[in-house]
């Protein structure tokens, strides 16, 4: 359990586009010893996680990470995009989600491994067969496990703000934020990386949450430096007003509009260890009617975060991650669970079943529920 | 009232000198043309006079086009002396605009079946006025056509008649001639103007290379400049003159260029910069310039840097008319040939910057997007006027080359007058137009100011 260390990054000015606002990050010192590249698949991919688990996606592309062990720069290796022009979607199969492809390369498929560690989220099943679980539950546990997110391109007003965005110099990550709800934030080690993986924003996913935001919202007002003119008379005091209130604005943006994403603790699973770097994902605590960030990093050794992208999870997508979490907690025991949960076990039930996790209880089980929670009038 | 007027005035003048109806870096041609459309119809509607006064300022010729049309498209909606007045200004003005764009005009009126009998006169005249009427046949054949069967002309001469509309075996015009015998006769192509030359060589199957080497001489400027680098391709030398370039254009050209050619052929560049440049008179004191090469000066695909090109143009005409100049760019570079569009926007800074110079005269070239934060450059300019600076010893005007469709005017910094800037060779006069737009002076003295520059237009 932690959060993250964003130390070495600083915010700047955000910029403002319709519903949408963008808030660079800019690192003082960019990391030279870990880069990162784009291979670009945009195709639907089939990925086995293990011998056992498969996994289906559109994948519009992955990363490249390059490090070296002994402090010499790295070279982001030849960055391409590649157009496809066929008029099929082609299908690619993926070994594994983080993949060694060189000594000192690394490719993985970026959101789609902290994506995984949410749909893999108790994916076992029961561990102790209560009587009101289900062959099926007992048998293949979550299998199939499905969920939905959009491209970017499907975010309204996303692709004008990205476009019109102008990167500043020396920086290595963006917040992005819709209708002022954190909707990803993205770092990368080196400002070279960030100007070339810009685009690919674009191509991220984004949950069901954000899309409606960027749909419903009206423009977010800009941040307007306002200057307080009732003690300057020389120009040095204008100068020195002006970078006072300079400072204004990230004190804000980091007490007042990213604290959900800074302030939380994450339950943080290594993925892969290369050289002094570790590649890791996450998993929010399934607080209910509040940010919860998913998403994967790399960090250097002191624990500095060198690389981050986060997905905000919907809340339907919340409230099953707490379904599961408190499930497990209580050794999928329903009465426990319900006791814990302040409700009766039919409550309990027929809310599993809303969550999508009907066939996980037994058919006859669900009846009584529902056949108890019917009020007399409606007979 | 009169105050709206006049604000409404202003914001019409800044949109006309600026949008040309294409895409720019933050809207879409489509949302541009829109905004455009509904402010001519809401001027035409209001203040025709003063739309029609529009025709005299160094407006683009897109919006003199655009002008002209609603007033002949109009003509029973006003008295006889204000049709005769804007029959001279629209007759003047077209001799200024680029005569595909006229052709277009016509082309625009005939669709729409506005044949009333001032729009007659006015392409009588038109045509009339023209240098070289074979030349036109040749060159805009089809519009020319059009144009004379639409307002019941006879064409001059005896041979261009027959040219247009019956053709003949044999013509006495070398052009013409030429123009027959391109249709079977390789030799003669070369003759013709180089968009109709292009097609007969399509005709022919005339290898590239070979037909740009012999065609060169017959190019006019711009197509000289436009096909230098695809005729290298080619290993063909198209050269070009830059020596008559007007400076804008001659900036978009260096911009177009990747730095290392920048850099092998800097003294010649500079030098016809410097020379473009010089060609502006006046005299301005202390100059420092703050200029924008942030990521959105790179314009748009339809407008290629064109917001950089204005900056650079704007670079080395202050260079020329100060006695002391300060360029000081946004991105912090500090040499201005080698310049393309990069990064933020830190104007609030820059102009901090400036004005430790204590200048006669600060000029902002910019789109007025300031993002690095949003809004210090208004503050700043705002606290300089009201505390530091009540008495305006220095003049500061913000030059724009971008409209913005959605606020129907170029975007402002603050209360510092802002006009609309197109080409870098009329800044002298804009500036002096500056001043009306600081919103103190009232709706007589920009009319006065629109009587003078009527009557100059109509006599010069």
């Amino acid at each position: 359990m932690g959060g993250f260390d964003l130390t070495g990054l600083s915010v700047r000015p955000s910029q403002v586009w319709g519903g949408v606002r963008l808030v660079p990050l800019v690192r003082a010192e960019p990391i030279r010893t870990l880069r990162l590249h784009a291979e670009v698949y945009r195709s639907f991919g089939v990925v086995d996680v293990d011998h056992r688990t498969t996994y289906l996606s559109y994948i519009p592309h992955g990363f490249v990470a390059t490090w070296t062990r002994d402090g010499t720069p790295a070279a982001a290796y030849g960055t391409e995009i590649a157009e496809t022009p066929s008029s099929c979607m082609p299908l690619r199969f993926h070994r594994r989600m983080a993949r060694r492809t060189d000594k000192n390369r690394l490719r993985f498929l970026p959101m789609h491994l902290a994506m995984e560690g949410y749909l893999a989220l108790h994916f076992g099943g029961p561990r102790i067969v209560w009587e009101e679980w289900s062959q099926r539950a007992v048998r293949h546990g979550l299998s199939p496990r499905v969920e939905q997110a959009y491209t970017g391109a499907a975010v309204d007003g996303l692709a004008d703000a990205l476009r019109i965005f102008e990167i500043h110099p020396g920086q290595c990550g963006v917040l992005v934020y819709v209708a002022d709800a954190l909707a990803a934030a993205f770092v990368v080690p080196h400002p070279d990386d960030y100007r070339a993986l810009h685009p690919t924003l674009i191509q991220d996913l984004y949950g069901e949450l954000v899309y409606h935001y960027a749909t419903f919202s009206s423009p977010v007002p800009q941040f307007r430096v306002q200057l307080d003119d009732t003690s300057i008379t020389t120009l040095a005091d204008l100068r020195a007003e002006a970078t006072k209130q300079q400072l204004a604005w990230p004190d804000f943006h980091d007490s007042a509009m990213a604290s959900g994403l800074l302030d939380a603790t994450y339950d943080v699973r290594r993925v892969y260890r290369m050289g002094d770097y570790t590649l890791a994902r996450f998993l929010p605590g399934f607080r209910l009617k509040q940010e919860n960030h998913i998403g994967e990093l790399i960090t250097d050794r002191r624990g500095r975060t060198a690389y981050l992208k986060t997905f905000r999870l919907s809340e339907n997508q919340i409230r099953r991650g707490h379904l599961l979490t408190q499930l497990a907690g209580h050794d999928w025991h329903l009465r426990d669970t319900a006791a814990a949960l302040g409700v009766t076990e039919a409550q309990l039930g027929l809310r599993i079943e809303s969550a999508g996790f009907g066939a996980l209880l037994r058919e006859d089980v669900l009846a009584r529920y529902r056949a108890s929670q019917r009020t007399p009038q409606s007979r | 009232m009169d105050r709206v007027t006049a604000e409404d005035m202003l914001m019409f003048v800044n949109a006309a000198i600026t949008s040309s109806g294409q895409r720019e870096f933050h809207s879409a041609a489509q949302h541009q043309r829109l905004s455009l459309d509904f402010l001519h119809e809401y001027m035409i509607g209001n203040y025709r006079d003063l739309y029609a006064a529009a025709l005299a300022l160094d407006i683009n010729d897109h919006n003199a086009t655009l002008i002209a049309y609603r007033l002949l498209a109009t003509s029973g909606d006003t008295d006889l002396e204000q049709r005769r007045l804007e029959g001279r200004l629209i007759g003047k003005r077209l001799r200024l605009v680029a005569p595909q764009r006229v052709y277009g005009l016509f082309r625009r009126l005939r669709r729409s079946r506005v044949n009333n009998r001032r729009t007659r006169a006015i392409i009588r005249d038109w045509l009339a006025s023209r240098p070289d009427p074979a030349f036109d046949a040749v060159k805009y054949r089809t519009t020319l056509k059009q144009a004379v069967r639409h307002a019941h002309l006879t064409p001059a001469g005896e041979e261009l008649g027959p040219f247009l509309f019956a053709g003949r075996t044999r013509y006495d015009t070398p052009i013409l001639e030429s123009w027959r015998r391109a249709h079977y006769e390789h030799a003669a192509i070369y003759d013709l103007p180089y968009t109709v030359a292009e097609g007969f060589a399509a005709k022919h199957k005339i290898d590239r290379a070979t037909f740009l080497e012999r065609i060169a001489p017959r190019m006019t400027r711009v197509e000289r400049l436009r096909l230098q680098e695809s005729a290298s391709r080619n290993d063909v030398e198209v050269a070009a003159d830059l020596s008559a370039m007007p400076l804008t254009r001659l900036a978009s050209y260096v911009l177009s260029l990747p730095l290392s050619v920048r850099a092998q052929r800097r003294d010649e560049l500079t030098g016809a910069l410097r020379a473009a440049a010089s060609r502006t008179s006046g005299r301005w004191g202390r100059v420092v310039a703050v200029l924008d090469d942030s990521f959105s000066a790179s314009g748009s695909g339809q407008k290629r840097r064109r917001p950089l090109a204005v900056a650079l143009a704007c670079h080395y005409l202050f260079e020329a008319l100060a006695d002391r100049y300060v360029p000081l760019w946004t991105s912090g570079r500090t040499d201005a040939l080698m310049t393309y569009p990069f990064g933020v926007t830190p104007l609030g800074e820059r102009i901090l910057d400036a004005l430790e110079h204590r200048p006669d005269r600060l000029v902002i070239v910019s789109d007025g997007w300031d993002n690095a934060p949003d809004g210090l450059a208004a503050e700043v300019l705002r606290v300089w006027r009201a505390r530091l600076d009540p008495r305006h010893e220095v003049g500061i005007v913000h030059l724009n080359p971008e409209y913005d469709a959605d606020t129907f005017d170029v975007k402002r910094l603050g209360h510092v007058p802002t006009v609309g800037v197109r080409d870098a060779e009329d800044v002298p006069a804009l500036v002096e137009f500056a001043r009306f737009t600081e919103g103190r002076t009232g709706l007589a003295e920009l009319r006065a100011h629109f009587d003078d520059r009527i009557a100059r237009f109509l006599e010069g």
